[in-house]
């Protein structure tokens, strides 16, 4: 039987030591093949023996998410009797997340509750006498997960899921009356219209989307690693955030890091500023050991805050630390601007090959207390792209959310694919559709009848 | 004659003869089977008590897949009609659709014509009274199974039969109104059917009231059509059958007339909505929203100022002009003064009355998808009685009943069409399978694989079915398979046909604003580009041999909507998986475990046929879905 790849984390939510993430179907290879790498570069999965395990990283496009092992299960052997793949991470919810996604991707869609078992149990891996219990569990999970579902979504996000569907339904309801009933409606001049409107959805979808990041780093807090060299005033920076009595200072310990945390919010936002010796000084970095490890850090974090001397010009050990953190959003700290300059901002920007787009400068002085406000609203600007940041209620934390709207998202994309290559109004309404209906799973509604109520309500037919 | 004298045994019986009723007997007596048609009165045959028109938006489809599946309906209009149009043509293929203007008696003339003539065929002039049936199944049951053994008439006749299909329209209890003049009549004042909904009532099955609604009709010498302006056909009109020569219907064409109400038209209707039989809760009946009267369109689209008037000739040797857009069930008086305030209609004299009509129908919800009930083995119904609307849609579900009542009574399996394979599994999936509280009209935006199901294409969807059943001919079949295998040949071809950079290619291209090459390609690439036809491509492939316009019009659709179809065909696969999987009839629910309530209830009350039916089924939900999977993977293991 012909069927697709499935994919979820196969181990409990929590902060453990290890997670793992289940693939199965026909492209679990593929799908876990594209973003596994080991030492050697890209290996095909299809290519190791059934039953072996292998080291390497995760990578989403260019950025590294995770030291794993992966575990090779070929078909018929393994639980499904499907292909499968499991990759083990480090723990961590935020990470197992991030991993599930990039599999989601790259082919795999996400399981329905219980649907390893249901498959597990449909081609035959289990006992027949256990039907009952499957049939159960199907149940019992699905109940749960919408349960879980409903009540993560709350407020402004359902509002704006709601709002959006509204707008297609309206469009699709134009589209199609005008198709069944073509001598009373025109569809003169209808694609500009509708070109406008499409790009406004994918602005809007957009922004849901971000809301889902926002969502993450608002719970789990930013991870942010200040690195420097010696004496560019890192600590003062530290003291500044911590003493300025607008943040709620707390000390995590023991995180499978190995490092101290110091959580701080700023502006509702919290940051988890990794304090490590590795970092601390600098010429440890010259040291291999040293980079590695700061490059693990820095490769794990949402924020690199870059504190540069300002009065003391660039050298070497900048190049390294530029060349560790590129590729990462990172907000330069020009700090001790109340002494004379030696370093000036062009210089900088060459040194990050003029690649400008992950990264902002702020001028500061932690003696005068400068700069504060602006280092606040850069982080701000930078993480919190959602259209909801001042609401706290409303995010996207859901996976299935999450994938729903980015599979609308994409829907929307075809549409815009659609009119780009001038095809006829008909075949918009089909991507619309589709569109319409992944929306429409995140606030548990099903498409129905309510096409064919738009159309009666909106436009008026005839005979 | 007196009553209980007679005694038939035949195969089938039809009961009425609309739309539904003449492709349902046609199909049987076609199948060999010895067929009676029954109709109140045998001048009503094919009768079009509404709307001129056969076809348009997503019905001139089913015209085609009734045509295809070797039905009489494109025939007939092809014979009949008096202007012809290609909706849609400047949207994609899959929603090209043909509307031809019926002279309406000639169109009913000669349908009459075809079933008079047709062999096993026996017209009869009578009210079906009752159905007579026995018990078949386990009498332990709360309602046991039963099977139709045979029908009564009103004078007392019995005919013994197999099967019998009902297709009595709007007939059953009929009740017409036009303000607070109502008459117990069918439309145009013809008899109603008053006896078998207490035999059906009788055998379990329940009826609810529909309604539906007609516009007047004008004294064509009584409008001014200077005041109007003049809606033309289609220059080179296209045929609606596969079988007619398309020469043949390059004819003289009627006009239609468009005009529009105005402020003066709704004034009037808003100061009368107190007479209106529906406002006025008289009718009792659930109209369609998709052909409001126009006190619905008044009251419901308040902000528009006008409202399009299309007047459409009945036919050529008649004078009566049918008011498109204008039904209405408002007294006569109030009728008149409206219609008297749309540009034209200044003098208008009204031969016929608009009105409203209700009548017993039932929730089709009570068939399998072969149009059979489920409790009652050999009746099959069809048409506007199984809760739709429109010539089409009651057509193309006659065939259907008719080919599976043949099946039947061959003793071969029935056929089922499914959403995937046209607009006719489209319309009767929704039929039997959801919940529809107004007549169900067959729209395009219904049809999630539109893309597949075009008009251009029915032929090649639905022929090999026709001729399994014995409807279409082995020369027609034959015919067919050539032009599927030419497409198959001259599609590769194209898409083996290499283009290089040549100069004299480059050229080519150039002349038709389109980009240059910069390697080789092929034709078909080529022919994916908006700026060039299969017609344009000719100049760089000389290889090309002749090839009808059907085959080219195939091939080029193939080949320029490819990304699409391919995408619809994959989305096909996974339906298809889902309706393969068989519920068995004798499925008991109840040994389900994990369904949920609703669900449960849902499915012992419908009893879908497969596992994609029950998941369309509102109130069954996926997980409910997985749970009955799990639970027939583990009885088939198992039994």
């Amino acid at each position: 039987m012909k069927t697709d790849t499935i994919a979820a984390i196969a181990t409990a939510l929590s902060d453990s030591g290890i997670g793992i993430i289940r693939i199965s179907g026909p492209d679990a290879l593929q799908a876990a093949g594209n973003i596994f790498q080991t030492k050697n570069g890209k290996h095909p999965l299809m290519e190791y023996e059934s039953h072996t395990i292998h080291y390497g990283y995760i990578v989403d496009g260019d950025e590294l998410l995770d030291e794993v092992m992966i575990s090779v299960m070929k078909a018929p052997r393994s639980y499904t009797k499907e292909d499968t793949v499991e990759i083990s991470c480090h723990g961590g919810v935020l990470l197992l997340q991030k991993v599930l996604d990039a599999v989601l991707k790259n082919g795999a869609r996400l399981a329905e509750p219980g649907e390893f078992t249901k498959r597990a149990f449909l081609n035959g891996r289990i006992d027949l006498s256990k039907a009952e219990a499957v049939m159960d569990l199907i149940q019992s999970k699905n109940d749960f997960a919408l349960k879980a579902s409903i009540s993560q979504l709350k407020g402004s996000v359902s509002d704006e899921i709601k709002s959006i569907r509204s707008i297609i339904i309206y469009e699709i309801a134009f589209i199609e009356s005008a198709l069944d009933d073509p001598e009373h409606i025109s569809t003169e001049g209808y694609t500009q219209k509708l070109s406008e409107i499409v790009e406004k959805l994918l602005w809007r979808l957009q922004k849901l989307l971000d809301t889902a990041e926002d969502g993450r780093l608002r719970r789990e807090g930013i991870n942010t690693v200040i690195v420097g060299k010696p004496n560019a005033g890192k600590s003062s920076l530290l003291n500044l955030l911590i003493g300025e009595e607008r943040a709620i200072v707390t000390d995590v310990a023991g995180t499978t890091r190995d490092t101290l945390e110091e959580s701080i919010r700023l502006k509702g936002i919290g940051l988890n500023i990794v304090d490590t010796a590795g970092i601390r000084n600098t010429e440890d970095v010259v040291e291999k050991i040293g980079v590695e490890k700061a490059k693990r850090f820095a490769g794990d974090a949402d924020l690199i805050v870059y504190v540069v001397d300002s009065s003391v010009p660039l050298d070497e050990s900048d190049r390294q630390i530029v060349e560790m953190i590129k590729g990462k959003k990172v907000i330069v700290l020009f700090n001790k601007t109340d002494l004379e300059t030696a370093v000036t901002e062009e210089e900088l920007y060459d040194l990050f090959e003029g690649d400008r787009s992950n990264f902002s400068v702020i001028r500061t002085s932690t003696v005068e207390r400068t700069g504060m406000e602006d280092f606040e609203e850069a982080i701000q600007g930078m993480f919190l792209k959602g259209a909801f940041r001042m609401d706290d209620e409303v995010v996207i934390t859901n996976m299935r959310h999450k994938e729903a709207i980015r599979d609308a998202y994409r829907s929307i994309l075809m549409v815009k694919e659609s009119l780009e290559q001038d095809m006829p109004e008909d075949f918009y309404s089909i991507d619309l559709m589709s569109a319409y209906a992944s929306l429409g799973a995140i606030i548990g509604e099903e498409v129905g009848e309510d096409l064919v109520n738009e159309i009666f309500s909106k436009f008026c037919m005839g005979k | 004659m007196k009553a209980n004298q007679i005694r038939e045994k035949v195969d089938v019986c039809v009961v009425g003869a609309g739309h539904a009723g003449c492709e349902a007997a046609l199909a049987c007596a076609r199948m060999g089977l010895e067929t009676v048609l029954f109709t109140v009165s045998v001048d009503s045959i094919a009768l079009m008590p509404c709307n001129p028109n056969i076809g348009g938006s997503s019905k001139g489809h089913l015209v085609r897949e009734v045509d295809a599946l070797g039905g009489e309906m494109g025939k007939n209009i092809d014979k009949t009609f008096i202007q012809s149009k290609m909706l849609n043509v400047s949207k994609g293929p899959a929603v090209h659709s043909l509307r031809a203007q019926a002279d309406k008696a000639e169109y009913s003339r000669s349908m009459r014509q075809v079933l008079e003539n047709q062999e096993h065929l026996v017209i009869k002039q009578a009210e079906v009274c009752e159905l007579i049936t026995e018990e078949c199944g386990d009498s332990a049951e709360e309602l046991p199974k039963r099977k139709i053994t045979g029908l009564r008439i009103f004078t007392g006749a019995v005919y013994e039969v197999q099967a019998v299909i009902l297709c009595t329209g709007t007939y059953l209890k009929a009740r017409c109104l036009c303000g607070e003049a109502i008459t117990h009549t069918g439309p145009n004042g013809l008899q109603a059917a008053n006896y078998l909904t207490e035999s059906l009532q009788r055998l379990g099955i329940s009826l609810r009231r529909f309604k539906t609604g007609t516009p007047a009709r004008m004294d064509k010498r009584s409008i001014d059509f200077s005041k109007m302006e003049e809606q033309l056909g289609d220059e080179r009109v296209i045929p609606f059958s596969f079988s007619t020569d398309p020469e043949s219907v390059q004819i003289e064409q009627d006009s239609c007339w468009l005009t529009y109400t105005n402020e003066e038209t709704h004034a009037i209707i808003r100061a009368n909505l107190d007479r209106s039989p529906i406002y006025a809760g008289i009718i009792e009946g659930t109209g369609p929203r998709y052909c409001p009267s126009i006190e619905d369109k008044v009251v419901k689209f308040a902000d528009k100022d006008r409202h399009q008037v299309f007047i459409e000739p009945e036919g050529r040797h008649t004078n009566e002009m049918y008011v498109g857009g204008m039904s209405s069930s408002l007294p006569e008086d109030v009728q008149l003064a409206m219609y008297r305030t749309v540009p034209g209609m200044e003098h208008c004299r009204i031969v016929r009355n608009a009105y409203a009509i209700e009548y017993d129908c039932i929730d089709a919800r009570q068939l399998f998808p072969t149009l059979e009930f489920k409790n009652i083995e050999g009746l099959f119904s069809a048409g506007q009685f199984n809760g739709s609307s429109g010539y089409e849609e009651a057509a193309a579900q006659g065939i259907l009943a008719g080919i599976n009542a043949g099946l039947k009574c061959q003793g071969k399996d029935q056929i089922v069409i499914d959403r995937s394979e046209g607009y006719l599994g489209v319309l009767v999936d929704d039929l039997v399978t959801k919940e529809n509280t107004e007549p169900y009209r067959m729209m395009t935006s219904r049809a999630e694989y539109r893309l597949l199901l075009r008009q251009d294409n029915a032929d090649l969807r639905l022929r090999k079915i026709g001729y399994e059943a014995g409807l279409i001919s082995k020369e027609q079949m034959d015919k067919l398979l050539e032009k599927k295998s030419a497409i198959e040949k001259e599609v590769e071809r194209l898409q083996k046909t290499v283009i290089g950079a040549a100069p004299q290619n480059q050229k080519f291209l150039e002349e038709r604003n389109s980009a240059l090459l910069k390697t080789g390609t092929n034709l078909a690439e080529l022919m994916c580009r908006p700026e060039l036809s299969y017609e344009a491509l000719k100049e760089i492939d000389p290889d090309r041999n002749p090839l009808p316009e059907e085959v080219i019009q195939q091939v080029e659709i193939e080949i320029k909507y490819k990304g699409y179809i391919e995408r619809q065909r994959r989305q096909v696969d996974q339906y298809k998986k889902m309706e393969r999987k068989k519920i068995p009839d004798t499925i008991n629910y109840d040994d389900v475990p994990s369904l949920r309530l609703e669900a449960r209830q849902k499915l012992k009350q419908f009893r879908p046929i497969s596992v994609g039916q029950a998941s369309r089924i509102s109130g069954v939900s996926p997980a409910d879905i997985s749970v009955l999977l799990v639970y027939l993977e583990h009885a088939g293991k198992n039994g």
